[in-house]
């Protein structure tokens, strides 16, 4: 006579949980303690290089969204498009790094940054200064562009703070 | 003296803890025994198979995300299939590699979502949800590594993938793949034999193997049926022909044997990864396609194995930029036309946990 | 060496603190006014720590951390939950029946501070020694379950209702297996008397009396809806249960009572099998206290741990187990106590363990949980 379904299971299960009240809780404090995001994290904005850009709007046929503006004028003098605006409504945006991926002068990033709350639905649109390279205020992330990704700070993986065997 | 009595109606959803997104059930009562119920769902159409006909094809890729948000990777895959068979487009091995890779992570990550909150729906009080969470959060740790976000992912490419995985990918893949089988242990330990679980689990929503077939059910609610089939076996895409794995099957079709079966699945894909894992050439992982692509005119399906069952994509084309037509044959949405079937003369607390262990996604019912 | 330990362990065991005159601090006005407070005071800032307790442990069992923000450990999160909880409106459903909407908090709430009237904080602190105490106990601990059916009629949601219904039958089919359990307890102390029953573990009766621990425990949980019995407020099916539509303090009420009785479901195990306010070295109130919250900590632990049961199988766990084996438990004790009087402390607790065991095997053979499906 097999015995079984007498609490056995129950008891085994009673060790799984007591065991983890000894364990480090996978928990991370946010504002206080941070993780390290991905190298590639396509963040909630968009960085533009304006010395890069010639304003041929391969980005902005690519978007699926359409949230990409551009309004360039001709430069006789430099013989190229001048951008007179490149403007990037952030709150259309679903981050999907096309737009990145298809700029074929490597001129669009997407942003590292991905605290971009806003009160108000305007004040997320990007305008040309707002997301310039050049102001050095906004750090590209490294999606699609390697050469930036090896420069930023390793990401934090849970695998590697997990040490403890099962 | 007879009492009287009469059945009452008691709606459950579309806000409600248990329905897995905004689902509504329209159950008449007997008392606490289900006597009717009236599936009613649409609260989440976001018309993705039209917007699809108004983008280009690669456009597409990231609205596939948003169909099954827990398996997007899936998602990605199945369409980039469709697409690269309607216009003839051949993938670099490598990227099929890392594509099974991807795939097969993502069935992981989903099927503990599956198994976590069915136990929930029993009533646990989210901890096996949490200690599955925890090991999600792994594979979603990687997934960000390679496509820079946690759960919209939109990593693959027509003709590949976005870019390659970067170097601190395969160590990290690896401590996973030899951590996780610890963890499933675990699992096994606090549910497998668990007493309260297999009272609740056991015998309740049979679906008869016959009827699974005659539904079109498909994915691991098939297979618990006592079903062997599964797509990556009877019609392999990708590289699957090169690995060695089974596909484990259920006897009776309970609701017990629908987890026993996704926590084999998972074993069974991370056999998978270990193989692909030894077996990657280097190389590219894209090949040479235009950003606009202009299929000949004519029609495509492209089905893979996602984590809820049998996910295809139909696409027609006119020779333009975008589909003419797309249309997705969502597991989940299939897996839910015997709910009525499997939960009829069961409690209302039984209707929970078959509706959970069915296991579906809302995006994907409605789309 | 040993055997002088043993007797000092023995010594100090058996050794009774001194009891309390009845009217301590002297005067019947003035007992009544201190135990009173005493209670007031004991059990809100119990079931506050219980309320942290249970969800920093709870948290910690499922690798996360649990409230820790307001205050050193998070140790003033129920406080800062209870403003929040008071400072909020008030709602009632249109179609409700006010005033049973408004009376059932407080049905629910008030017997549970009633009971602790007779649990004995140190020997004969308490407020009333009754000598019908465990009778008392069982009677005002059902009044609770009226408020929460008022709440649920009241309430004229469906699934308050079905709350509602599903506790009524918990509770009128585990009142029989749970005093039937206790009888156990009585016949051993030979008194209703919880001071005296205290009095009377020279062992703890938990290892004279390990089945009717046993059945006393599930038994208990399920009348206090605790986790694997908690289907009235089953909150994956139910959302909220018997309290989805009170907000505001009502809701704090329920939340409270809820509490109160785990606390009065650890006092009394703590009382009745643990050996209450007696122990070695610390003085007798710590003890209880400790036993209080060791009971609770298992409690939580299970709670943690298992799904829960399906209404029909919770009917038949108690009546095709619970009630049976708290039959046999009582005819054994029977015959332990009227037979073998003199051997009956320390001979009795292998022999006792050993039937507990063969009954829960065989128990596990012979009967299956619930019905499966009805056709219709
Ligand atoms: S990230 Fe995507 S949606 Fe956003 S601007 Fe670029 S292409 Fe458009
Ligand atoms: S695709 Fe690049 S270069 Fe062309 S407009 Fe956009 S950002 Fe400028």
């Amino acid at each position: 006579m097999k015995f079984e379904h007498y609490g056995i299971g129950i008891a085994k299960g009673l060790t799984v949980t007591i065991r983890h009240l000894f364990r480090h809780p996978v928990t991370v404090q946010h504002p206080e303690q941070r993780l390290n995001t991905s190298r590639r994290i396509r963040g909630n904005e968009l960085v533009w290089s304006r010395d890069r850009c010639t304003g041929c709007a391969t980005c902005a046929k690519t978007c699926p969204q359409g949230v990409i503006q551009i309004v360039t004028s001709v430069d006789l003098v430099g013989n190229k498009y001048e951008v007179a605006k490149y403007e990037v409504d952030t709150g259309y945006c679903i981050s999907c790094g096309l737009c990145v991926e298809s700029c074929p002068y490597g001129a669009l990033f997407m942003g590292y940054a991905y605290e971009r709350a806003k009160y108000r639905r305007n004040e997320l649109v990007q305008g040309k200064e707002d997301m310039m390279l050049e102001s050095g205020k906004k750090q590209p992330s490294g999606y699609f562009y390697p050469e930036i990704a090896r420069e930023l700070p390793r990401q934090t993986l849970l695998v590697e703070r997990i040490t403890e065997k099962a | 003296m007879m009492l009287k009595t009469e059945p009452f109606v008691l709606n459950i959803g579309p806000v409600h803890p248990s329905t897995h997104g905004v689902f509504r059930m329209r159950a008449t009562l007997d008392g606490e025994v289900i006597i009717g119920l009236e599936p009613v769902f649409g609260y989440l159409h976001r018309g993705i198979e039209k917007l699809a006909e108004e983008r280009t094809y690669g456009g597409v890729i990231p609205l596939t995300d948003r169909l099954d948000y827990l398996a997007s990777m899936s998602n990605n895959l199945a369409y980039v299939l469709a697409v690269e068979k309607l216009a003839g487009i051949s993938v670099p091995e490598r990227a099929q590699y890392l594509r099974v890779i991807m795939a097969e992570l993502q069935r992981i990550a989903a099927f503990l979502i599956a198994v976590g909150a069915f136990i929930n729906d029993c009533g646990a009080f989210f901890t096996p949800f949490l200690y599955m969470f925890r090991e999600r959060e792994k594979i979603v740790d990687l997934f960000e590594m390679v496509s820079g976000q946690r759960l919209l992912y939109n990593y693959m490419r027509i003709g590949g993938l976005s870019q390659d995985v970067p170097d601190e990918f395969f160590p990290a893949l690896d401590r996973f793949v030899r951590q996780m089988p610890a963890f499933i242990g675990e699992y096994e330990r606090l549910l497998k034999e668990n007493e309260i679980l297999l009272a609740r689990a056991k015998g309740v929503g049979i679906l008869s193997q016959e009827k699974a077939v005659n539904c079109s059910m498909s994915g691991p609610v098939l297979r618990a049926s006592g079903v062997k089939w599964d797509i990556r076996k009877v019609d392999p895409y990708l590289v699957y022909d090169r690995f060695e794995f089974d596909v484990p099957t259920g006897s009776v079709g309970d609701c017990y044997d629908r987890y026993r079966v996704r926590i084999e699945e998972i074993r069974q894909s991370l056999r998978i990864i270990k193989q692909a894992m030894e077996q990657i050439p280097s190389g590219a992982v894209k090949s040479d396609v235009p950003h606009l692509i202009h299929p000949p005119a004519g029609e495509a399906y492209a089905h893979i194995e996602a984590p809820k069952g049998e996910l295809g994509f139909y696409l027609v084309s006119d020779n333009s930029i975008a589909p003419y037509r797309c249309h997705v044959r969502a597991p989940s949405l299939m897996n839910l036309t015997t709910l009525r079937e499997m939960i009829i003369g069961w409690k209302i607390q039984d209707a929970i946990i078959i509706f959970g262990s069915i296991d579906i996604t809302m995006g994907e019912v409605d789309r | 060496m040993i055997a002088n330990f043993g007797l000092d362990l023995e010594r100090y065991w058996s050794a009774l603190p001194p009891e309390l005159p009845p009217d301590w601090p002297g005067g019947f006005w003035w007992h009544w006014l201190v135990f009173t407070i005493i209670i007031i005071a004991f059990v809100l800032g119990l079931v506050m720590g219980f309320i942290w307790l249970e969800r920093r442990g709870m948290a910690r069992m499922q690798a996360r951390l649990g409230p820790n923000r307001v205050g050193p450990l998070g140790l003033l999160q129920p406080v800062a939950d209870a403003i929040k909880v008071l400072l909020k409106e008030d709602i009632v459903p249109d179609k409700a029946d006010k005033i049973v909407h408004w009376l059932a908090p407080v049905v629910a709430f008030a017997p549970v501070l009633m009971i602790f009237a007779v649990i004995p904080f140190q020997n004969g602190a308490l407020l009333a020694d009754l000598n019908i105490g465990i009778l008392y106990v069982v009677a005002i601990s059902s009044v609770s379950t009226l408020g929460i059916f008022m709440a649920g009629w009241a309430s004229s949601n469906k699934y308050s209702l079905l709350a509602a219904m599903r506790d009524v039958a918990a509770v009128v089919s585990y009142e029989i297996p749970v005093v039937l359990a206790l009888v156990g307890v009585v016949l051993l102390a030979g008194s209703l008397s919880l001071n005296e029953i205290v009095k009377a573990q020279q062992i703890p009766f938990i290892l004279l009396q390990p089945l009717g621990f046993l059945l006393f425990f599930i038994g208990g949980s399920a009348e206090i809806n605790r986790s694997p019995f908690d289907l009235l407020e089953a909150d994956s099916e139910l959302v909220a249960g018997f309290h989805t539509e009170f907000s505001g303090m009502k809701f704090a009420m329920f939340y409270l009572a809820e509490y109160a009785e785990a606390l009065f479901l650890s006092a009394i195990i703590a009382t009745l099998f643990l050996a209450g306010w007696r122990g070695p070295l610390l003085p007798p109130w710590l003890w209880f206290l400790i036993k209080i919250i060791g009971v609770f900590f298992v409690i939580i632990w299970i709670r943690t741990t298992v799904p829960r049961v399906r209404i029909d199988q919770l009917m038949a766990l108690a009546w095709k187990f619970l009630f049976p084996l708290a039959l046999i438990n009582l005819i054994i004790t029977a015959i332990q106590v009227l037979a073998w009087p003199e051997a009956l402390p320390w001979a009795m607790i292998p022999v006792n363990i050993a039937i507990m065991a063969t009954l829960v095997l065989l128990w596990s053979k012979l009967f299956k949980l619930g019905w499966g499906r009805v056709e219709v």
